[in-house]
């Protein structure tokens, strides 16, 4: 698959520094120079905790190369706001899914699947599937 | 018959006493939750007001979607995906008609309360704004007055319940005792709706 095809990941917290981290995390430990766009969308645009449809909406433009843009959340109004974004219909590009998935696993499961090529449907289900490691 | 310039009163008055309220809601959200339910909800019907004056929507749908779409995307907390969804489905029930009646209202606001239980996965009782919408929704058949009664009702008895939804149930029994910050506004939103209608 050529770049352009890659999944869009993107990540939102309530914290513009968790967002950011999360990213660097899943960017680093997907091998470094991956090419998988990723964008965090943390905090309100004020730079306050909380969710910012405005930042999510650009988050997921940024991403988005044609192949779908797979989101990311961490809980409470970051889930709600996706999810009612996706129901306006035209407020995130076509192809954008709201991922069930642990946030930081998820994050590093879904920028690693996409980074080798792999499709909306694989990189959802990746990330999903790390809610079934246990850690103890 | 209810037409665009009566929901503009709505949304209006609602900004108004939602204004007028902020500290009170950010009060009772500082034991259960994190304390900016009044400002957040100050921003998004601010923007909400400030959007229908500059271009006031024809039919009384699209005066809520237009309120719904400013919800959304200022208000930064849960309330304003929550909010937005409720008058969003409520104004698509509505459609593209200039006026619609108070039965027609009702049968509207049900299908939003409804979209607001799917999108937060709260049920009656789970002490949230389902708990003043949903008996508003169903007194709303006996007028504007009787619906602002039944939220304010509604309201007042989430003050015994535990929370099951959203950040206040991480509290889990010491969230009883407090009234819930959502059912509070809610019983805003329906005041200012008997307000908009002269009851």
């Amino acid at each position: 698959m050529s770049e352009s095809g890659r999944v869009g990941i993107v990540l939102v917290s309530h914290s513009a520094q968790v967002a950011e981290s999360v990213a660097e995390l899943a960017r680093g430990l997907a091998g470094g120079g991956t090419d998988v766009p990723v964008a965090a969308a943390g905090g309100t645009e004020g730079g306050g905790l909380g969710t910012s449809a405005e930042l999510i909406a650009a988050a997921a433009a940024s991403v988005d190369r044609g192949a779908g843009v797979a989101v990311l959340t961490d809980l409470g109004s970051a889930v709600l706001t996706v999810k009612a974004l996706l129901a306006e219909g035209d407020e995130l590009p076509a192809g954008t899914r709201l991922v069930d998935a642990p946030f930081v696993e998820g994050a590093v499961a879904a920028v690693v699947t996409a980074a080798a090529g792999a499709d909306l449907a694989a990189v959802e289900a990746a990330a999903t599937e790390a809610y079934g490691y246990r850690k103890a | 018959m209810l037409d665009a310039d009566f929901f503009r009163r709505w949304m209006a008055a609602t900004a108004v006493s939602v204004d007028r309220e902020a500290d009170r809601l950010t009060a009772l959200d500082s034991p259960i939750g994190d304390a900016d339910h009044g400002s957040n909800l100050q921003r998004g019907f601010t923007a909400v007001a400030a959007a229908l004056e500059k271009e006031p929507p024809g039919t009384p749908g699209a005066v809520l979607l237009l309120a719904a779409r400013q919800l959304i995307s200022t208000v930064g907390g849960a309330s304003g995906p929550l909010y937005g969804t409720l008058l969003r489905r409520t104004g698509k029930a509505l459609g593209d008609a200039a006026e619609v009646g108070r039965e027609e209202l009702a049968a509207a606001l049900r299908a939003g309360v409804d979209a607001v239980m799917t999108l937060g996965g709260a049920a009656p009782g789970d002490k949230t704004m389902v708990d003043a919408l949903l008996p508003a929704v169903e007194a709303l058949g006996e007028g504007f007055a009787a619906a602002r009664a039944a939220a304010e009702q509604g309201a007042l008895a989430t003050t015994p319940m535990q929370a099951r939804k959203g950040r206040a149930s991480y509290l889990g029994e010491r969230s009883i005792g407090h009234q819930d910050p959502g059912a509070t506004s809610s019983a805003l939103l329906l005041a200012a709706l008997a307000e908009a209608a002269g009851e």
